[in-house]
């Protein structure tokens, strides 16, 4: 299987595009919370209305339950702006930065497609590929979410930040060549096992994301940047959504490790520190279902859980693979 | 796992609970108070302790009970779990025996104060130690103490009618109402039929007036409840299958030159090494043989390997019945993919090399023998080991044991040359060895087993077994020792390590594992919601007749995405948008649960 090098450095070049799109996009981001604290100042009888618009919402959010139910959301807009003629910048920002993200994600489809086709293989075969599949589908888990609920938006820069850090570390320390895999992953059981992992770990990420910000805004005083964010309500609620979805998925992963685990080490399950870490992750996952059903857990000790979950998890995507040694200690390091 | 813990009153979120309030709404209708009913109400009310019992067997029996109600508590189960994840910690991050025993020593030898306490309580045997077991039993008997309740109350559920029409429906989350033309027995058919797929029962209740009223009740989603009944029966499933593999299973390996040689899993001495299950003396193996024929690696130019591939010939039934007549069936053994023979599995796990040495003694006779050498570098599959060779024709113990002859050092499979040798390449394009010729005593009849890689070290300083040449050889060429005999080395061999794993169980694991998957999907996605219709005739002034529909519903679960469906349901049965407000949020947060259900 010959790798295409023209092709491999296009993708590399697609790769460190979409790194600097979606860092831009971040600074876009914290651009719209900058203006939103400049306004705060400016206008801060505005800001007070909007408190009590935001006192308003925050009771019917509670009870309305589905964003989709309930009108988006208006949160990020600016204090008590009108809405035309000509946007605030706020706005304006915001609104740069979800498109810079939609153009970060789609070259960044086309860094993985390219590489695919350079390496005549599914592209997720090595610590660099996975982490760029992973990120990949956090954004666009991250858009997808965005436009089911647009007022999500100021949480752009949070979910940003964590791919801009992975993606940096996945160019650069762990970056390998483009090459075929070594017999062990010569399986479509690659496909399979590695994209359910990387599109749950994806939306788990954006559910702690969410989870975390939830954390902020719940014992946040108010007032400074926080108050962009959307309300604590519908960041619980986001993550929760997320969560029940990526569980399903997570657990079919799981799954798909242990048939392939069956075919290729000779046993489905057998304690390796990447299956019992991942076990580990399964259960913080399902302590996090639980608390969501347990009274006095609802909400807080819930998306503590959803943290813990979220730690657990990148725990065991990165530390696992780069420190300890185990069965899936190949992946083109260590 | 939800039990005996009703939401408490004013939860912010009661949309979110996922099963909790199934416990107690078990199809009787309830009013909206009982909703705020707390745990604590709950167990006076069920309390037994009737007239009779003396208060200490009360009190044996209450502490008995309440261990019992605590055990099988969504708190317990939530701690249990956590302490599940917590507990399976250092089974990642300390060394494990049933992975790799050597660095235990190892870490023992850097923590010689933390290893052996670490080692006496289990830390390197986490998922066999008593304290991981009490964790996980603890856990599927509060699973089980919740699961059999909560089974019958759905069986009941599942036969009851759905519960009457509250009073007031206006209280509900969505609520609507209108009148429209047409009897009250037409609009109950419309009803009727658009809750199609639900279940459904209509009541008649006469209105003050005497005229006849009717409700609708409709209730769907019970799916969610049999999901999560299933997903948590499924995980009792695995544990026992899990535990069976481990039980009944077993797992050896063995190394076997290609070329025609062959294996039999007639017993387990075998194999180079055995791992048995509890229930597994080794006499009953499934029977079946292999030959391996060859073996083939592909390398990309910088030595990463690309392909595996072993020919193999395999016999089991009455092929191996027949005896040496019988065919030998062809299969390519890869690494992904395994030969599944006689209810076991043979993997393809490992390769290296076997140097053949022949020895010519003085007096002309000569000894041949191929050994496996053990791949000391992973990447260039440089090989170390040692070939021993007694010598033939000698009168008696010791004067062979003085004659004992042993070649040992290394073997590079693509040598770099030169005086010091190493491989520089793992496929064997220009293999050349290292070795010492020892002779003496190699110890091999002190009754101690010995490592068919090395020669012993007692043996080397006791000076009972020197040496006597150190040379680097190419296929073909020999080593003169001083008393005339010559060793030569022949060729490289290719050899394979063949893993045989047997394991009667992973079948039904994989059923309850798809098992799990499926009631996890079941329950998540799937949404138990009610709906109700209250119908009577509007007052007599119009000449035609007219009906007063009203209408409500409620989620019980997850509410989200309910108001879509009602808000349709409501577009059909009402017209464009009833006067009111479907959504009908409670500005004190204290909705109730399972509503006024």
């Amino acid at each position: 299987m010959p790798v295409n090098e023209t092709l491999a450095i296009y993708s590399d070049y697609a790769f460190h595009s979409a790194v600097g799109i979606y860092l831009l996009a971040m600074l876009l981001h914290l651009g719209e919370y900058a203006r939103v604290r400049a306004q705060a100042v400016l206008a801060r009888e505005a800001v007070l209305a909007r408190e009590a618009v935001l006192a308003r919402e925050a009771v019917p959010a509670g009870v309305v339950v589905d964003s989709a139910d309930a009108p988006a959301e208006s949160v990020s807009r600016g204090p008590g702006e009108p809405v035309s003629p000509g946007r605030s910048w706020p706005e304006r920002f915001g609104r740069m930065a979800v498109a810079l993200t939609i153009l970060g994600g789609l070259v960044h489809v086309a860094s993985v497609v390219i590489r695919g086709f350079a390496v005549a293989r599914w592209p997720w075969g090595n610590m660099y590929e996975f982490i760029s599949a992973v990120c990949l589908m956090a954004v666009l888990t991250w858009l997808y979410v965005l436009r089911r609920n647009p007022g999500m938006r100021p949480l752009g820069a949070f979910v940003l930040l964590p791919v801009e850090v992975l993606l940096f570390l996945a160019g650069s320390a762990l970056y390998v060549k483009a090459a075929p895999v070594v017999p062990a992953l010569q399986s479509y059981w690659l496909t399979i096992h590695v994209t359910a992992v990387s599109l749950a770990s994806g939306l788990l990420m954006v559910a702690g994301v969410a989870s975390v910000l939830f954390l902020v805004r719940r014992h946040s005083r108010g007032g400074g940047f926080l108050d962009a964010l959307p309300a604590a309500e519908t960041l619980d609620r986001a993550a929760y959504r997320v969560t029940i979805f990526a569980f399903p998925l997570y657990t079919f992963a799981v799954i798909a490790g242990a048939i392939w685990a069956e075919a290729a080490w000779g046993r489905f399950w057998g304690w390796d520190p990447k299956e019992t870490v991942a076990f580990i992750v399964w259960v913080v996952y399902a302590c996090y279902l639980h608390a969501r059903a347990t009274a006095g857990w609802r909400t807080g000790g819930a998306a503590w859980i959803n943290v813990v979950g979220l730690i657990a998890m990148l725990f065991n995507l990165f530390f696992i693979n780069l420190v300890t040694t185990g069965l899936h200690s190949y992946a083109g390091v260590g | 796992m939800t039990k005996a813990i009703p939401e408490a009153a004013g939860t912010p979120e009661p949309e979110h609970s996922e099963q909790a309030e199934q416990t107690t709404s078990t199809g009787v209708p309830e009013t909206p108070t009982q909703g705020a009913e707390s745990a604590d109400s709950r167990k006076i009310a069920d309390s037994p302790g009737g007239g009779g019992v003396s208060d200490g067997a009360w009190g044996v029996w209450g502490f008995v009970r309440n261990t019992w109600r605590g055990l099988v508590s969504m708190r317990t189960a939530l701690v249990l779990l956590f302490l599940l994840a917590l507990a399976s910690l250092p089974g990642a991050l300390l060394p494990q025996r049933s992975l790799n025993p050597a660095k235990i020593t190892e870490y023992r030898q850097q923590h010689p104060m933390l290893g052996p306490v670490l080692d006496r309580l289990g830390f390197f045997d986490v998922f066999a130690s008593p304290w991981f077991a009490a964790i996980y039993l603890l856990l599927f008997v509060s699973l089980i103490g919740c699961l059999g309740p909560r089974t019958l109350e759905y069986a009941r559920a599942c036969r009851a009618q759905p519960v009457a029409t509250p009073r007031n429906l206006n209280r509900l989350p969505h609520h609507a109402g209108a009148e429209v033309d047409g009897s009250p027995e037409q609009a109950v058919a419309r009803v009727r039929d658009q809750l199609r797929g639900w279940r459904t029962a209509v009541r008649e209740e006469p209105d003050a007036d005497g005229r006849a009223s009717f409700t609708v009740s409709a209730e769907k989603g019970y799916l969610r409840e049999a999901g999560n009944l299933v997903f948590h029966l499924a995980l009792l499933g695995l544990l026992v299958g899990f535990a069976a593999g481990k039980l009944f299973g077993y797992e050896g390996q063995v190394i076997v030159l290609t070329g025609g040689n062959q294996f039999c899993n007639s017993g387990i001495l075998g194999y180079d090494s055995f791992r048995a299950g509890a229930l597994v003396d080794g006499t009953s193996l499934s029977p079946f043989c292999v030959k391996v024929d060859t073996f083939d690696a592909e390398y990309l130019p910088n030595g990463q390997p690309e392909h595996y591939r072993s020919s193999i010939g395999y016999q089991a039934g009455a092929d191996l019945d027949a005896g040496a007549t019988g065919p030998w069936r062809p299969y390519q053994l890869e690494v992904n993919s395994p030969l599944r023979v006689a209810g076991d599995r043979v993997y393809l796990l490992g390769h290296g090399y076997a140097p053949t040495f022949t020895v010519t003694f003085p007096d002309g006779t000569s000894r041949t023998q191929t050994v496996q050498w053990r791949t000391a570098d992973q990447t260039t599959m440089l090989a170390e080991g040692a070939t021993k060779f007694d010598r033939p024709g000698l009168p008696d113990d010791a004067s062979r044991r003085l004659n004992q002859i042993a070649v040992t050092g290394l073997l590079a499979p693509t040598s770099s040359g030169g005086k010091v040798i190493t491989s520089v390449f793992p496929a064997p394009l220009r293999p050349e060895v290292a070795v010492d010729v020892l002779r003496g005593d190699l110890g091999l009849d002190d009754g101690r087993g010995q490592s068919i890689f090395e020669v012993p070290q007692a043996q080397l300083q006791s000076g009972a077994l020197t040496r006597v040449a150190r040379q680097n050889l190419l296929p073909g060429q020999e080593i003169r020792l001083n008393d005339g005999t010559t060793v030569r080395f022949d060729r490289v061999t290719q050899w394979v390590g063949l893993q045989i794993s047997h394991d009667p169980a992973q079948d039904f694991v994989l059923v309850f594992a798809v098992l799990i998957l499926l009631g996890l999907g079941t329950s998540l996605t799937i949404k138990r919601r009610r709906f109700w219709a209250r119908i009577r005739p509007a007052d007599p002034v119009a000449e035609s007749e007219r009906t007063v529909i009203e209408i409500g519903g409620l989620a019980r679960t997850d509410q989200a995405g309910y108001g879509e469906e009602f808000a349709r349901l409501r577009t059909v049965l009402l017209g464009n948008g009833g006067p009111e407000d479907s959504d009908n949020p409670r500005p004190d947060g204290t909705r109730d649960r399972g509503g006024s259900a």
